[in-house]
């Protein structure tokens, strides 16, 4: 049954092992944007697929700054919640991209060799990442949900 | 300037992000400045730049902007394209006094100052017994006995030390230098083709006269300034020493005059710049082992000071400039992700060349620039090799520095 994902957004946990986050000076965390194909039905999502979406932390609109390069993995490759699979390289620095989910590499967006910028002007869209062929969907209850996560980094910008 | 990037504060939010996880991986240029926050020291324009969007991180034990609301790469192109002001109040001033001031520093650096014409400054080192650099630094020869110069924050202690330590010997051999260092002004940087037309607004003298390294000590905005055509950006500007009780109306008044064209510029953007225009950053293209020869700074050193050495190493520089150097500083153009501090540069081969010591993405120029040390004999432009990012190779080409060019007002 190959859906096509769709609907909520679920967001990278902070929760012990899942996920190492980056920081300079913000976040830079993989979320999981399970791509909305219209029409979308919201409350359902494939438990198959998932597209990668960098997830633009709160606060500061450039944290990580404009990106200038972007090393993605090959398709094929698998992933493992929590562990890094490429890197985001900004002006001034480079982040590790970690995901917050395993399975297999599907799919990359080659769009972004040509423009790396996507990853800032559209997230949740034409900056995509990797496409992920899931392992196990169980690992989808351990994100957070949207409304954590604004919670989650609300407290990281007032440290 | 030690490595740029707020590393204290990286560790402080990776241990509260990652709740039990490992530590956050980050690499990009080094430089830690392990200081609690409370104990950072605040230039006289902390609170105008929290009040104006600055994003505050530690750097060599101060709290400065790394970047206000824009982003480095808006800002850096606006510094060449408008103008850019910056704190650098955080830099040491200071002056040497007395008859024995000109040969007590020449002791101490490899440029002619007894040379330099009154009213006029030159890059210089100062060197260690091994001829290697213990800083980069401005200095501008006032008059005959008082000497007028600037050395990096993160060098300060070392180099206050230092220059102690010798004068005090110099002093009890019969020599007359005495210091003061200037902390009570603080350091504005104001850079970019806006810089004269705005800071002229400011002042009475016909700063058209003022050419690249010229000194004057000049009424600015109502208050008396050391004043110096130089700066760290390849673009034509400004030094300001001002007394810091005026340091904040200064900055306020050169914004205001540019109509808001000149912003407010931090570290992070300066430190494009000055890679851009192919300067050093003293702790990572120059350091305690590196010898201005090596980094290409042979310029820097008097054809008087060749014949007759007096500074410390000068047995090691001078052999270097007879015999050339072992290794050289150059500017590469790589490809693939931008090359950072410490990448290793190959041959095809596989055979270790050298390594880069500074690199990033150029805002200006939209690709990647680094610096780095190479074995003589590679470091002719046009060279090519690989550097190593993250266990790949890429391609990297050496290029003739400054990487943009610079636009120093001199006369024609």
């Amino acid at each position: 049954m190959a859906m096509a994902a769709s609907s909520r957004l679920l967001w990278a946990s902070r929760a012990a092992a899942y996920l190492r986050i980056s920081t300079f000076p913000r976040a830079f965390s993989t979320g999981m944007c399970l791509s909305p194909s219209p029409p979308c039905r919201r409350g359902s999502y494939s438990t198959r697929f998932a597209l990668l979406n960098s997830v633009p932390s709160f606060g500061f609109q450039d944290h990580l700054g404009d990106v200038v390069y972007v090393e993605l993995p090959e398709v094929g490759i698998s992933v493992s919640q929590g562990k890094n699979f490429g890197a985001v390289e900004s002006v001034k620095a480079t982040s590790d991209i970690n995901s917050p989910v395993s399975g297999e590499v599907i799919e990359v967006n080659e769009k972004l060799s040509e423009e790396p910028g996507l990853v800032n002007a559209s997230p949740y869209d034409k900056g995509w990442i990797i496409k992920v062929k899931l392992s196990d969907s169980g690992e989808l209850s351990s994100l957070m949900d949207e409304e954590k996560y604004s919670k989650f980094c609300e407290e990281e910008d007032n440290h | 300037m030690r490595g740029l990037l707020a590393c204290a504060t990286l560790a402080r939010r990776a241990a509260a992000a990652a709740a039990g996880a490992a530590p956050a991986r980050v690499r990009h240029l080094a430089g830690a400045a392990e200081v609690a926050e409370a104990e950072l020291k605040k230039t006289a324009l902390y609170d105008f730049h929290v009040a104006n969007g600055g994003k505050m991180v530690p750097f060599a034990g101060w709290s400065m902007p790394i970047q206000y609301k824009d982003s480095i790469m808006d800002s850096t192109v606006n510094c060449r394209t408008n103008g850019g002001l910056f704190d650098v109040a955080h830099m040491c001033g200071l002056s040497l006094k007395g008859r024995g001031a000109i040969p007590f520093l020449e002791s101490l650096v490899i440029a002619d100052v007894a040379g330099l014409k009154d009213g006029t400054g030159t890059l210089t080192v100062f060197t260690n017994e091994k001829g290697g650099a213990i800083d980069d630094s401005v200095v501008t020869k006032v008059t005959d006995q008082h000497i007028y110069l600037v050395v990096n924050a993160g060098c300060r202690d070392k180099d206050l030390a230092h220059i102690g330590e010798h004068m005090e010997a110099f002093n009890k051999k019969g020599g007359d230098v005495k210091w003061h260092i200037h902390d009570e002004r603080s350091l504005l940087a104001l850079q970019g083709p806006l810089a004269a037309p705005t800071l002229q607004l400011l002042t009475k003298e016909d700063l058209s006269k003022m050419y690249f390294s010229d000194f004057k000590t000049i009424d600015i905005n109502g208050s008396s300034c050391f004043l110096t055509r130089t700066g760290y950006t390849g673009e034509d500007g400004f030094e300001i020493s001002v007394p810091s009780e005026n340091a904040v109306d200064l900055a306020k008044a050169i914004l205001e005059k540019s109509e808001g064209k000149v912003r407010l510029t931090g570290l992070g953007a300066r430190d494009s710049l000055r890679l851009e225009a192919g300067l050093c950053l003293y702790g990572n293209d120059m350091e305690q082992h590196i010898t201005p020869v090596e980094a290409g700074l042979s310029w820097a050193i008097g054809k008087r000071r060749r014949a007759e050495g007096g500074f410390l190493g000068a047995d090691v520089i001078l052999k270097q400039l007879q015999e050339g150097p072992k290794i050289r500083r150059v500017g590469m153009f790589t490809q693939g992700p931008p090359a950072r501090s410490h990448s290793e540069l190959v041959s095809s081969s596989g055979e270790n060349i050298g390594e880069v010591t500074s690199g990033g993405f150029s805002p200006c120029l939209k690709k990647n620039i680094a610096m780095g040390y190479v074995k003589s004999g590679l470091h002719k432009a046009g060279t090519e090799f690989k550097v190593v990012v993250r266990g790949k190779s890429y391609d990297a080409v050496v290029t003739k520095m400054p990487f943009v060019p610079t636009k120093y007002y001199k006369p024609s």
